[in-house]
């Protein structure tokens, strides 16, 4: 009988060898089922074989260890690598998956697989309650945008669908240019068909009858598969003139970026695929009201319209009962940099951060002590262990000066040079600012220079006055959050490791 | 973006006007267009050259600076000529730096003696910064010729260097 093994296709597995991995198993006979990351990084490459009690999870598997894992698994002999049935691994167990319940297992191309672990259903219930009352469980739920601000999506919905206007678009942020965050990338690989029954769900929602997923340049395999998953759902009717045999027409189209992070934010995303340059829009008008072409856009990151089909398949209550304070449902948290166990951990708000980077990651890869983590992406802030008990929720962390972001999680060791990582931060803004406005285009080239000097002069309070009134203006006098928020890093740098800031 | 989607070394620098209008075409009635066109062009000559620029301003309707200013706006696009024949891109973002990327980055600067965003002079190689390819949970990260590549460290760097080939 033919032996049957998941390989992971993600992104990661084919950059440590994964390709060398499917060569070996092919060779050996063993049909290969193509599925997405369970996002467990460091066991990538990531392989599960069919046995007479369930599928058995190995990794991280080299090529080199294909014979003998699958002689271990002929035989019911134990291998070094093999980890059992993976549902039952603490890091896995330790999850709610809502958004990320099926990566891993189906083929991403396979809209039957897809529906077979319950796909689809959300936008079937979502068809027959109509716009209105699709409108009022997303509200209910309490769904906030996972792209950065935290923004209520039913509020978004609403003001979509009640602008005037026949055309309307919806617009997803694939962009996912935060270092330390792929959740995005990893849900459009593993499990395209989710993002696309969410968007549909809200252009029945909406109006909408056309929507864009702009993705990143960098993501070449994320792009493959969204297209390919696309073409799948256009041929057996979940796209189209008639989305399920219903009476709403919707269909997708993937837009490329061209390698700009500032091109994340939603304006300057806009310009981008109206084939501009990436230069952000001052708002009013609010894109829900006079967004892409000028039409009333309902624009969301990945992960928020990925959310909807959860919240109808199981009810606003459901999502709205999970996580804490203003932040309801669950968030797929990101663990990344100096990381034992650096993967996706999506869990409802409210777990701390120390618990995530100590008990969950298992603290550094490396075994040196940590001495800050950076939430958020290149423009969160630097947290020390000090503020470990900080639970994950977007209130709790604008209160000790950070943001949550994308989810992005960033474990540095003790031998980072904070002064450094301020420096970096201001750099990227300079390499990235859409040249709107000066605080955010002069101010950081500003920035790094005195970061220099701070480092090079042994009396340096007047250029840290300077460095912190700097941040200042930028903070208030920005277009946008990229300007606006690099003074996160740079000063929670200079708050909580003052001792870097010094002439060496 | 892959190495594939460029042609030949030989071909690929050199205008040709069909070329560019057949790379155009399938953009130019879609809103939007112009970023796709981009691509595609980048995909045809492995550059932007620049009578593309001009073909581009008549087909969308725009001015030749117009079109200028949205191409050199984004990182991707090369205005100047094509990339090597290898290309490195090595992620210089934080999740990186937390695993020795700025090593790394030494490391094959030393290696094929170019810093960031230059092009060896017998064309073989060209190093440019990248700022997350989404492999934040294994780096250092790296994409050669479009493969991604994770947990990079010297001795995989120099074996990666040395099979690529000429
Ligand atoms: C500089 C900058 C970069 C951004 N990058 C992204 C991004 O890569 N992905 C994303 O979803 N949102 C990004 N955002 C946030 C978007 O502007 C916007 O808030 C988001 O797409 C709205 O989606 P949501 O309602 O799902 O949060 C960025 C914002 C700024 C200021
Ligand atoms: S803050 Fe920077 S990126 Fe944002 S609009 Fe101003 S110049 Fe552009
Ligand atoms: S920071 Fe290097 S891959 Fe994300």
């Amino acid at each position: 009988m033919t032996v049957r093994a998941r390989l992971s296709h993600d992104t990661a597995s084919v950059a440590l060898g994964g390709k060398a991995v499917a060569r070996a198993l092919r060779e050996a006979g063993v049909e290969i089922v193509p599925v997405g990351s369970r996002g467990l990084f460091w066991l990538e490459p990531f392989v599960e074989v069919r046995t007479a009690s369930g599928w058995q999870a190995f990794g991280p598997v080299a090529a080199t260890d294909v014979a003998g894992i699958l002689e271990a698994v002929r035989n019911a002999a134990p291998h070094a690598l093999s980890l059992g049935r993976i549902e039952d691994h603490p890091f896995l167990k330790a999850q709610t998956r809502l958004t990320f319940a099926r990566c891993g297992t189906v083929d991403p191309a396979s809209l039957q697989d897809y529906e077979t672990e319950g796909g689809l259903a959300g936008l079937k219930h979502a068809i027959e309650i109509g716009p209105k009352a699709i409108r009022d469980e997303i509200l209910a739920s309490g769904l906030r945008g996972r792209g950065g601000a935290g923004f209520p999506a039913g509020i978004k919905w609403n003001g979509a669908a009640d602008a005037p206007g026949d055309v309307k678009y919806l617009v997803c942020n694939a962009d996912e240019g935060d270092s330390g965050t792929y959740a995005d990338r990893m849900l459009m690989e593993g499990d395209p068909f989710l993002l696309i029954e969410g968007m549909a769900i809200a252009a029945v929602a909406t109006g909408a009858t056309k929507g864009y997923i702009y993705i990143r340049s960098e993501y070449p395999i994320a792009i493959a598969a969204m297209r390919r998953a696309i073409a799948v759902a256009r041929d057996k009717g979940l796209l189209g003139a008639s989305v399920l045999g219903s009476a709403f027409a919707f269909d997708l189209e993937v837009r490329v970026g061209a390698g700009s992070y500032v091109c994340g934010e939603e304006t300057a995303l806009l310009e981008s695929i109206e084939g501009r340059r990436g230069q952000v829009r001052a708002k009013p008008p609010l894109p829900v009201h006079s967004g892409l072409f000028g039409k009333p856009t309902v624009i969301h990151n990945v992960l928020t319209f990925a959310a909807a089909p959860t919240i109808l398949t199981k009810g606003a209550g459901f999502y709205r009962d999970l996580g804490l304070g203003r932040s309801r449902g669950t968030m797929p948290i990101q663990l990344a940099g100096d990381i034992k166990h650096g993967g996706l951990f999506e869990t409802p708000f409210g777990i701390t951060l120390g618990e995530l980077v100590n008990d969950i990651g298992g603290g550094t890869a490396s075994g040196r002590p940590i001495r800050a983590v950076q939430v958020g992406g290149p423009l969160g802030a630097y947290f020390p262990p000090a503020l470990f008990d900080t639970p994950f929720d977007y209130e709790a962390f604008t209160a000790k000066g950070g943001l949550i972001g994308h989810g992005g999680v960033v474990v540095f060791n003790d031998t980072v040079d904070m002064a450094h990582q301020a420096r970096f931060a201001m750099e990227f803004c300079a390499v990235e600012s859409c040249g709107k406005c000066t605080p955010c285009r002069i101010g950081s080239v500003r920035g790094m220079e005195t970061i220099d000097k701070i480092l090079k002069e042994p009396a340096n309070a007047a250029q840290m006055a300077l460095l912190r009134d700097l941040c200042d203006t930028m903070k208030s006098g920005s277009l946008c959050a990229l300007g606006g928020f690099v003074p996160y890093p740079v000063l929670s740098a200079i708050d909580h490791f003052p001792e870097d800031f010094v002439a060496r | 973006m892959k190495a594939g989607d460029v042609n030949s070394a030989a071909t690929r620098g050199a205008w040709s006007e069909d070329r560019a209008r057949a790379a155009v075409a399938p953009h130019a009635a879609v809103p939007g267009g112009l970023l796709p066109a981009l691509h595609a062009l980048q995909a045809e000559f492995g550059f932007v050259p620049k009578p593309a620029i001009a073909l581009l301003a008549h087909e969308f309707n725009l001015s030749r600076a117009e079109v200028f200013g949205v191409a050199s706006f984004y990182h991707d696009f090369r205005l100047d000529g094509p990339a090597g024949r290898h290309v490195l891109k090595l992620c210089r973002a934080e999740a990186c730096q937390a695993v020795g990327a700025e090593r790394i980055a030494a490391a094959a600067q030393a290696a094929l003696k170019l810093g960031w965003s230059e092009t060896s002079s017998d064309g073989a190689w060209t190093l440019e910064p990248a700022y997350c390819l989404g492999l934040c949970a294994s780096g250092p990260s790296a994409m050669l010729n479009g493969e991604p590549v994770g947990r990079l460290d010297e001795t995989k760097l120099a074996e990666l260097i040395e099979q690529a080939g000429p």
